[in-house]
């Protein structure tokens, strides 16, 4: 089962003290911060995690692999994540 | 933004203490790493998800000598973007 926002809150409710529905609020902040700061176009950078950063990407020629009709993709705008030494080393180790 | 500017903005919109908003940002960052490391995966609906991927032993090439070198199998962290933050950085 993966980990969501409900498990996230819930380590909350144990670690800070607050109640059920802080926790929550807290934890939607969290995502809604960072969400809002790579709308903005700017990069997020968490030490021992990793940064998120907003990459332009230019227009090239696709094809709808479906029906093999080529189509141009348009530039768009996509959000990258680089994972940190830390977190790299962690997901090796597999602890 | 870095995460000082995150436990800051976080301090402002509640009203926790600062100790609390960075011992926040910490727990979750930390439930985020478990989640990947344990193979279990994150889920947040509308931000994404955070897995772990597992690359498979290959021979590698060391660009500064030129020598062929094994690169054994690991597992590297990995973000899939959730369908609202893709919209909202395209949002202009």
């Amino acid at each position: 089962m993966s980990v969501t926002k409900k498990d996230i809150a819930d380590l909350l409710v144990e670690g800070i003290g607050v109640n059920h529905n802080q926790a929550l609020s807290i934890t939607n902040d969290f995502f809604d911060l960072i969400k809002a700061a790579l709308a903005s176009g700017e990069a997020v950078k968490l030490s021992s995690f990793g940064n998120f950063i907003v990459r332009e990407k230019s227009a090239r020629p696709g094809r709808n692999p479906k029906t093999g009709e080529q189509v141009l993709i348009s530039a768009r705008k996509v959000v990258t994540f680089k994972a940190g030494p830390k977190l790299k080393k962690e997901t090796q180790l597999g602890v | 933004m870095k995460k000082t500017d995150l436990i800051l903005s976080l301090f402002n919109n509640s009203n926790l203490s600062k100790a609390d908003a960075k011992a926040s940002v910490e727990i979750i960052l930390e439930s985020l790493t478990q989640g990947i490391v344990s193979g279990e995966g994150v889920e947040v609906r509308g931000f994404g998800g955070f897995y772990k991927k597992h690359r498979k032993a290959r021979l590698g090439i060391n660009p500064k000598t030129g020598e062929r070198t094994q690169v054994g199998e690991k597992h590297v962290p990995f973000f899939k973007p959730g369908k609202s933050l893709k919209e909202v950085v395209n949002k202009d």
